[in-house]
């Protein structure tokens, strides 16, 4: 029964392409998986914005919104409403064309990333032998977007928010792919099916997740950082900082388009979220040998959920950073560490099985930190902060 | 080299030739990236899983971006109404049909260069990104290497150009 349960999306899938000719069931079977694709999680993005108005709300000591249906819980319907009812506004100076295509092709990138992300047992998309550097490419395409959006409004706000956020999603590009590419080297393919695989087995009722050794714990730190800034979410969303520049590269765009942003946006974060969790946190499989027979996919799906979580509560926590910050932090603090990472990654490879390779491994990662973290803060001159131009 | 090869050739040739024609430089640039992605998909539509993704990556996700940023730092996106012409044009034609014809040169000759009886009539060779990744990392590794240094190279001397303008104004 358990087995069934596990399976019930393919199941179901198989059940319902079963009643078409022979000839159709092949397309008939993706087209359900697109639909499917851009039907859950658009309706994740509405949870996680209202989870995100509720918790930010308590997180400030306020309500957050309550006034629609039970709890407000139907928030969302009301925003999706609001959005589709409201004037679409072009200003008379704006690049029409660009500025209609910028948003509608953000969405769709986003969408083809969830193409190859393994979401439970048998249940990705298109099985690609190099998957990761699919996504990748896929997700190298969302700055032209940001660019288009920000160049085709002839807003200078607008433009300095996409150059802003261009120039940010570049230089987090390199450290997250960096950081991807140590999963890469210990299980020896690009398949994210197979990556998802090579951790789910289990030593002592405990997974061999990538996050539970050296190199994994440092890499998804890394790759975290990476996605949050890839992303533009805060601390890094600088580049729609409402303080300088209204909205940044969308401070043009009302009604639907803007909504398109937002879910873009979203959508994003859960895709990633769903990125990190195949390379780190083990995909599908369960946290312990035990809670096998829970379905599948509900732990992809609760994975996902609770990065979307950690997302949320950063927002509430951390301060934005300075541009400046931002750039050394990215060139001169990750980048460094993941290309160590990789060195380490190469360590542990090659030191077969023993527990000296955890000892090494982990000593310099942690030295290569704490060295790092001292030097640059004593260069910076982080202490008290001296103010130049206000005194 | 069905129905969707013909769909991808026109969908590249329509963005290389509006890079051209249009006026304006950032819609050229936009252009252009259509073109790199039609290509991108010309590799998938072959097989070449692994060039075309590099291809998306490389170009729509890097080239692109550095173009566009090319033409916003340097003189700002307002181009002149009646468009930009070089004086040079007919040397410009000249090397690129040039380029041209010694790329289709090398391509056709390929075909004899490949193993076999009748060189290209036969399968093409199946090569996966594991096969590619291990001629990378054994066979080719000396020549990855050069062209890493390169890259380096480039990369610090820019950065040194850069640093130099930056002291000259201050």
């Amino acid at each position: 029964m358990f087995a069934n349960l596990d399976q019930i999306f393919v199941l179901l899938k198989q059940w319902a392409v079963g009643w078409l000719p022979a000839s159709w069931q092949a397309a008939a079977g993706v087209l359900l998986c697109v639909v499917a694709i851009i039907c859950v999680f658009p309706g994740l993005f509405a949870i996680t914005v209202l989870l995100e108005r509720k918790g930010l709300g308590r997180m400030q000591n306020r309500y957050g919104p309550n006034r629609v249906g039970i709890f407000g819980i139907l928030q969302p319907v009301a925003d999706g409403i609001k959005s589709l009812t409201k004037e679409d506004l072009v200003p008379l100076s704006a690049d029409a064309v660009v500025h209609f295509i910028a948003p509608v092709f953000l969405v769709v990138v986003v969408f083809m990333g969830y193409a190859v992300l393994p979401m439970g047992r048998n249940m990705t998309l298109v099985h690609l032998d190099a998957a990761l550097l699919f996504y990748f490419a896929i997700g190298a395409s969302t700055e032209l977007s940001v660019f288009m959006a920000g160049w085709s409004s002839r807003n200078k706000y607008s433009l300095l928010g996409a150059m802003r956020a261009v120039a940010q999603m570049i230089s987090y590009e390199v450290p997250l792919l960096m950081s991807s590419v140590a999963v890469v080297m210990i299980t020896g393919s690009l398949s994210l099916d197979k990556i998802v695989a090579a951790q789910n087995q289990y030593t002592w009722g405990l997974p061999h997740w990538y996050i539970f050794t050296p190199w994994g714990f440092a890499g998804f730190a890394m790759f975290a950082i990476a996605a949050t800034a890839e992303t533009n979410r805060s601390p890094f969303d600088l580049p729609e900082g409402e303080s300088e520049l209204v909205a940044g590269y969308f401070t043009e765009y009302s009604g639907f388009k803007f909504a398109e942003f937002f879910l873009g946006e979203y959508v994003g974060m859960l895709s990633i979220s769903g990125l990190g969790t195949t390379l780190f946190l083990g995909g599908w499989s369960s946290p312990l040998a035990v809670l096998g027979w829970v379905p599948s996919w509900f732990w992809f799906f609760a994975k996902i959920m609770l990065s979307m979580c950690v997302y949320i509560w950063m927002r509430g926590t951390l301060p934005r950073l300075r541009q400046d910050q931002l750039m050394n932090f990215a060139w001169k603090f990750v980048l460094p560490l993941t290309l160590l990472n990789l060195f380490v990654t190469a360590l542990w490879r090659f030191m077969g099985d023993g527990w000296e390779r955890w000892l090494v491994c982990s000593a310099i990662l942690v030295l290569a930190y704490v060295v790092m973290g001292r030097t640059g803060m004593h260069r910076d001159h982080l202490g008290a902060r001296r103010y130049r131009y206000a005194d | 080299m069905g129905f969707v090869f013909y769909v991808i050739v026109a969908l590249t040739l329509a963005g290389a030739l509006a890079a051209v024609l249009l006026k304006n430089t950032v819609h050229c640039a936009l252009a252009l990236t259509v073109a790199f992605a039609g290509l991108a998909l010309q590799f998938l539509e072959l097989d070449a899983q692994f060039a075309g993704f590099a291809q998306i990556l490389v170009y729509v996700g890097a080239v692109a971006i550095l173009v566009v940023f090319a033409i916003l730092l340097t003189r700002g996106s307002e181009t002149p109404k009646d468009g930009v012409f070089s004086r040079t044009w007919l040397a410009g034609l000249a090397i690129a049909a040039a380029v041209f014809a010694v790329l289709g040169w090398a391509v056709l000759g390929s075909a004899q260069a490949l193993p076999g009886p009748g060189g290209a009539r036969t399968a093409p060779p199946t090569v996966t990104v594991l096969q590619i990744g291990n001629a990378l990392m054994s066979r080719y590794v000396l020549p990855l290497e050069i062209v890493a240094l390169l890259l380096t190279a480039a990369l610090i001397g820019a950065v040194m150009v850069a640093m130099h303008e930056k002291a000259g104004t201050q």
